[in-house]
């Protein structure tokens, strides 16, 4: 069990999204079918093959480096509203995370807050609009709450991986107010977010890799 | 579904390359998928740059040429370009005069061009002006959704403002010519089927033979509501009683009927021939007519109302000599 996310657990992590978005490409795009444009899967899997070809073919000293380069391979990859969001996740990731090649538990959970604060200042959404930011800012109350019980790296990433999911399956009664679901209106409800879908991926793909 | 494709995944590269052979009056920056006019404009004048997810096409890039566009960027189908694309057109065609950006309201493409005019600010030079278009009447209730849909005014923009470009206008006048434009314009789209994008290989939503989508983008995202399907004139009414209820149209106007990709001709044209006579009964004087497929959604069947309020410079700009790929005339 790791206590601090280095280069190395932070290449497995992302290794990990990765593949858990190739495998769940079709599941993605089909939520996406239902409530948005059916494009979800396919964006991200072309975006995280990016990532992982770039992170392979580096070979980074720090975080920072490691993540802003992450940040801006996603946004000149995905397109859509997913490049943008997750681009600036990982790029304020990176920014906050620092010039270091390791940061403990209660460094991640900073810094995950700075990518989420990123995602809100693009996209304006707030909790309850069916968007990622129903997965991911659970997950990282949920992140903060073991800490503050004296849990470690693996325990807080396995309960944000937790509250991740629980975010999640908590959109589907939603009505979508942001994105083109929004465009729905009523109709939208029923259906589970596709970027709270894939959000959820990349904090269970966390757990995995400082477990 | 069947394809004229080669793979999914190709499907932007070869069609820009399909372009490329076809019209010498465009050059093709195809590691950027950025469509150029192949003879610049001079310096000192205005430049205009639009870009999107493909599959509408001929928007944007079959309007790249002398009185419309100086460059367009193609996205993956239905995805917005990334910034990188944008801010390397922005960088290309800057004549010294600014660049307006034309970006339809959705949320990636206003993500994308905003991140894309905040990279273009840090490098200095080019002055980036931004319009985002927003007429579709089928968003209702735009304080709980992203806003209304950049839909069909985009074209009327892109040939009025590109004339008031091409006369050299300054950007201040170019920008405020185009937020008048968006603001005159109003659309209505509706669908018959769905369309299937190449990647997912399927429809994007399901409709059944007997009914139709009424109030639809134009990505095969669902509609305002989904009803047994109707004759033409019925549907006519539909498309456009919400625009004349949302705004006056009385006096000039340019009126398009657009085609969402699978519709024929000859029933867009019927179309228009249910939808002229409501427009004037309600005292639209049409002075400009477009119909045929303009900003498309694939192979999706249906159709697009879009009524301009135009007033005489806009007529005039409309009439300016245009010759791109999808719009020619006057030259």
């Amino acid at each position: 069990m790791a206590d601090q996310l280095t280069l190395d657990i932070a290449k497995d992590w992302l290794a990990r999204f990765g593949t858990a978005v190739q495998e769940h490409k079709a599941h993605l795009t089909e939520l996406d079918s239902a409530i948005g444009d059916a494009d979800h899967g396919s964006n991200m899997a072309r975006g995280m093959t990016a990532v992982n070809d770039a992170v392979a073919g580096s070979a980074p000293a720090a975080l920072d480096e490691m993540f802003k380069s992450v940040g801006m391979t996603l946004v000149s990859s995905v397109g859509g509203a997913s490049g943008p969001l997750y681009g600036t996740f990982f790029l304020r990731f990176g920014v906050a995370a620092g010039e270091t090649d390791s940061i403990d538990a209660a460094g991640l959970l900073a810094t995950l807050q700075a990518g989420l604060g990123g995602i809100t200042d693009r996209g304006k959404a707030e909790a309850g609009d069916k968007t990622m930011v129903d997965a991911m800012a659970p997950a990282l109350d949920a992140f903060a709450a073991s800490l503050a019980d004296g849990g470690g790296l693996a325990d807080a990433a396995r309960a944000a991986a937790t509250a991740a999911a629980e975010g999640r399956d908590a959109t589907a009664p939603l009505v979508a107010r942001k994105g083109r679901a929004s465009y729905l209106g009523e109709r939208s409800v029923g259906h589970v977010d596709p970027g709270a879908a894939s959000t959820a991926m990349l904090f269970e793909a966390l757990a995995a890799s400082v477990t | 579904m069947k394809k004229l494709i080669n793979a999914p995944e190709t499907v932007i590269a070869d069609a820009l390359r399909g372009i490329e052979a076809a019209d010498s009056s465009v050059r093709i920056d195809h590691q950027h998928r950025i469509i150029y006019r192949a003879d610049p404009k001079p310096d000192g004048k205005v430049a205009v740059i639009s870009g999107g997810g493909t599959g509408h096409e001929p928007l944007h890039g079959g309007f790249v040429g002398h009185g419309m566009l100086d460059a367009a960027c193609a996205g993956e189908v239905f995805t917005s370009p990334t910034p990188d694309q944008m801010q390397a057109a922005t960088k290309e065609v800057d004549r010294g005069a600014g660049v307006l950006h034309i970006v339809k309201n959705y949320t990636g493409d206003v993500m994308n061009f905003e991140m894309a005019a905040e990279l273009a600010a840090a490098e200095a030079g080019v002055e980036v002006a931004t319009v985002v278009t927003n007429d579709d009447v089928a968003v209702q209730d735009s304080l709980y959704t992203a806003g209304r849909r950049g839909v069909g005014v985009t074209v009327l923009v892109e040939k009025i403002v590109g004339a008031a470009a091409e006369e050299g206008r300054d950007l201040a006048a170019v920008t405020d010519l185009a937020h008048r434009v968006n603001e005159g314009g109003r659309s209505m789209g509706m669908a018959l089927t769905s369309c299937t994008v190449p990647a997912a290989g399927k429809p994007t939503f399901d409709l059944p033979d007997d009914q139709m989508e009424i109030g639809i983008g134009i990505h095969g995202e669902p509609g305002r509501h989904r009803e047994p399907l109707a004759p033409a004139k019925d549907i006519a009414a539909q498309l456009v009683e919400p625009i004349l209820a949302d705004t006056d149209m009385s006096g000039p106007a340019i009126v398009m009927l657009n085609g969402m990709g699978g519709s024929p001709l000859l029933e867009l044209y019927l179309m228009y021939g249910e939808v002229a006579p409501l427009l004037e009964k309600a005292g639209v004087r049409i002075a400009r007519t477009l119909v045929g497929n303009y900003i498309t959604s694939l192979d999706m069947a249906g159709c697009s109302l879009t009524v301009l309020k135009a007033d005489d410079d806009m007529l005039a700009l409309w009439d300016a000599p245009v010759q791109t790929a999808g719009l020619r005339w006057g030259r």
